[in-house]
Order: structure tokens, then C-alpha cells, then sequence
């Protein structure tokens, strides 16, 4: 370990440079902005979504999942959520009834976090293809 | 610096094992999550069957006149593009745009692609056509057929299969068979390989060579479009049945076309069959199609 000391100092640099935009948010203070998803007038009227909004922020995909392979594999299309309340199971006519608006909603958050998913390249989206 | 060695393996070991371990163990967790929101259930008034089954009374189905609004209203309603021109080269794929203003221009260019027009049928998606007996019925090995059936326009479309030669071939289970009968395609997991099309007898799948987007002029918004690079064929209309509808191709042709469960001799495909003269298309290849020609 005869160059030790170099070793040491070009590990520092390769750090400082590798988090250097970690030290630029902490130093400037700057933060990405958090998206803010915005409702349509019928999803702020209805209160709920198919399920409570915190169940739908963290499962909406699983729940998505579950209902492509239950209607699509096993016939069931009917969704009762846990109040009792019965959904036809379906993106297009179910989902994006109530969030017609997908560029304010979906895709905010899905641009932030840089998700792309390739639903919509089949399941249409009511408004674009009127 | 061996003891230290070994030490540092010991907790990289444990380290790793715990690694593995969370995803696991959190996946386990979640899998079970969707459950604990609401349950899924059947449609009531969906239609149900042992096994269905379809019967094409063609000798009410004389022109190809009479044909057109049964394929029309299939193809409407299940957003089954039809290409006016044929691509030369291949397009951009806007949809992958980031924005707005990329997209537009992407599909600037795409409208400089060259086209042609000579073969409309190259990147044809049918999914329920006309054909000649010849094409419908090859072991038929009568040259001289009688003059009707020579000019006779067939209905044909997927036979639904009851031993099915395409879910065999699918290695995604892509395609598969319910158990009313109906062959089926889970679009999502479609990998586009066309195996089935070359399991197929009947030629009743299509592959979707382009964006079927471009080529339909309206979208129905109850029925998803397909993507390019996946197969497509008829689904003996699977969501109008769970909704308590008869498919659209019965529905628009004025009862010509029958359809019900194969497996009740009561119902009205079963009567049919018993009062006429009926066949199926190439029976000895052994898939049982589930469509029968009244002749
Ligand atoms: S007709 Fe072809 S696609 Fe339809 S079930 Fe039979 S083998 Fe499969
Ligand atoms: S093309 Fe799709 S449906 Fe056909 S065999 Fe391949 S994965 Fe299955």
C-alpha cells in the first residue's frame, strides 16, 4: 500500500464528482418539484376511487394487473370494492371516465417518475379518439 | 489480513443473503395486497355455455352484399384497421415521443414516408371475410362442383377449435381456451413470434404489421386497439357475451347466422344441426372447429 495516500485523495475526488448533484440540491436548496396530479371536476365529486386514494396511489398498478388477468383470462368483470360498490372492470370506460383528463393526471406523475406505460398503446383514451 | 478477509466475506455473505431476501419477503407481502381491496366477481347477465358453438346458414347468404354488413359491423366495433396504402418502409413510432411538439414532427416525417398502393391485402387484419369454397373446403377433391357452390361467397373466421392447434403452438400462453369453448388472445402477453399463425389450418389469424391505428378511421372506445407486432383474431365477441349480448356478426345477420352452446341439444345451433346438412372446415386435421355451413 506504498500509494496509499493517492489512492485515498483520488477516491474524495471520484466522490465529490459522482455527487455532485446531490451536493447541488443541498447547497442551492433546489428541489424537483413533487407533481401534482389534478382531478376532474366527477373524480373530485366522487370522493373515492375505485378504492381509498392512499390504497390507489401505492396498488393502482397491482390492482390494473389484477383486472387485465381477471377479465381478460377468467371472465370476471365485475369489481366490489371493500364498500360494496360495483365497477365494470375497465381502463378505458371505467378509469378514464372519471380521470379523463390523462396528460394532468396519469402522466404527471408518470413523467416524473419516468414510467411509461404501454396501456395506452392499445387502450384508448377517450378523449384523443374522438 | 486473512482473518480480516474472511470476516469481511462472512458479512458480505449475510449482507447479500438479506439482500435477496427483502425483495422476496416484501413481494410476498404485496402479492397478497390487491386481495385486500374489494373482490371481483362475474358479470351476472353474462351468457353462458358448455361449449359454444356457431352455424352459418349459407343458403341465406347468397351475395356478397349480404355478407358485407355482418363483416362491417365485426370490424367496426372491434377496431380491425383496413389500410388504404401499403407502407414501404417502415414508420416512426410517435407514440414513444417524449413531447408534444417531438411527436408532432415525428409524424411529420412519417407522412414523407414513401407509400404504395399496389397490394392492399399484404398488411390486411380480418377478422371475420369471404372466401370461396375451394379456399374453405381444399379436400373437397370434387372438381366439378356444382355451379352454386362454385360462386357461393363463404362467411369464415376463427372456428373456436375445440382441440385448438394454435394454443398448442403459442409458447406464451398467449392463446388459450376457455372453458365455454372460445379460443382466446391475451393481447398483453402476445410476443408477436406468429407461431400460432402457422398452427393454424384455417388461416384465421392476423398479424399487425403496422400501427393498427393508422388504419382505422374511427375508434370504437369500448374495445381496445391492438399494437403493432401482435396477433389478432376473432373472439366470438367475448365482451358482448359477459354483457348478456349475442356476438355482433349473429346480431347484424338477420338470423342467419346461429349461435349457442354445441353441448345442449335444445338450444338453437343443436336444432339446426339436427334438421340440416351441415360441415365443418377440413374435420380430418382433427382441431373440431366449432363453426358449422349449413350447405
Ligand atoms: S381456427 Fe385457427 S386460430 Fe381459430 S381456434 Fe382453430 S386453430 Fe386456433
Ligand atoms: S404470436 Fe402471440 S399468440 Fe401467436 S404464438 Fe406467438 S405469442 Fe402466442
Amino acid at each position: 500500500m506504498k500509494n496509499k495516500g493517492l489512492i485515498i485523495a483520488g477516491l474524495v475526488v471520484f466522490f465529490i464528482i459522482a455527487l455532485t448533484p446531490w451536493w447541488w440540491n443541498l447547497v442551492t436548496g433546489t428541489k424537483a418539484k413533487a407533481p401534482e396530479p389534478k382531478l376532474t371536476a366527477k373524480a373530485e365529486a366522487a370522493k373515492n376511487c375505485v378504492e381509498s386514494k392512499d390504497f390507489m396511489k401505492k396498488e393502482h398498478m397491482q390492482l390494473l394487473d389484477q383486472w387485465r388477468e381477471e377479465v381478460v383470462r377468467q371472465e370476471r368483470r365485475t369489481y366490489v370494492n371493500t364498500e360494496g360498490k360495483s365497477f365494470d372492470m375497465s381502463l378505458t370506460n371505467t378509469c378514464l371516465d372519471c380521470h379523463s383528463n390523462k396528460a394532468e393526471f396519469c402522466d404527471s406523475c408518470h413523467n416524473y417518475t419516468s414510467v411509461r406505460p404501454y396501456c395506452f398503446d392499445c387502450h384508448n383514451i377517450p378523449k384523443e379518439a374522438n | 489480513m486473512d482473518n480480516s478477509r474472511r470476516t469481511f466475506l462472512k458479512i458480505a455473505g449475510i449482507a447479500a443473503a438479506g439482500l435477496t431476501a427483502a425483495p422476496a419477503v416484501t413481494s410476498l407481502a404485496s402479492s397478497a395486497s390487491p386481495s385486500k381491496g374489494g373482490k371481483v366477481v362475474r358479470n351476472p347477465e353474462a351468457l353462458t355455455a358448455k361449449h359454444w358453438g356457431m352455424v352459418i346458414d349459407t343458403r341465406k347468404l347468397t351475395t356478397s352484399a349480404d355478407l358485407e354488413p355482418i363483416i362491417e359491423a365485426c370490424h367496426r366495433i372491434h377496431n380491425v384497421p383496413t389500410f388504404e396504402d401499403d407502407l414501404m418502409m417502415p414508420q416512426l413510432p410517435c407514440r414513444m415521443a417524449e413531447t408534444e411538439s417531438l411527436k408532432q414532427s415525428c409524424e411529420k416525417v412519417n407522412e414523407k414516408i414513401p407509400k404504395i398502393s399496389s397490394d392492399k391485402k399484404r398488411h390486411e387484419i380480418k377478422w371475420i371475410w369471404e372466401e370461396e369454397f375451394h379456399n374453405l373446403f381444399p379436400d373437397q377433391l370434387n372438381p366439378y362442383l356444382t355451379e352454386h357452390l362454385e360462386h357461393l361467397p363463404f362467411l369464415t373466421l376463427c372456428n373456436h377449435c375445440a382441440n385448438p392447434s394454435c394454443v398448442q403452438a403459442c409458447p406464451t400462453k398467449a392463446t388459450f381456451q376457455r372453458e365455454d369453448g372460445i379460443v382466446l388472445m391475451d393481447f398483453h402477453r402476445c410476443i408477436g413470434c406468429r407461431f400460432c399463425m402457422a398452427a393454424c389450418p384455417y388461416g384465421s389469424r392476423s398479424f399487425n404489421f403496422r400501427d393498427p391505428r393508422q388504419g382505422l378511421k374511427e375508434i370504437n372506445t369500448a374495445f381496445p386497439t391492438r399494437m403493432k407486432g401482435v396477433v389478432e383474431k376473432c373472439n366470438f365477441c367475448a365482451e358482448r357475451l359477459s354483457k348478456g349480448q349475442m356476438p355482433a356478426c349473429v346480431e347484424a345477420s338477420n338470423g342467419t347466422i346461429l349461435f349457442g352452446d354445441l353441448n345442449d341439444p335444445e338450444s338453437e345451433v343443436r336444432k339446426a344441426l339436427k334438421e340440416n346438412y351441415a360441415v365443418r372446415r377440413q374435420p380430418s386435421l382433427g382441431t373440431e372447429p366449432s363453426v358449422y355451413y349449413i350447405l
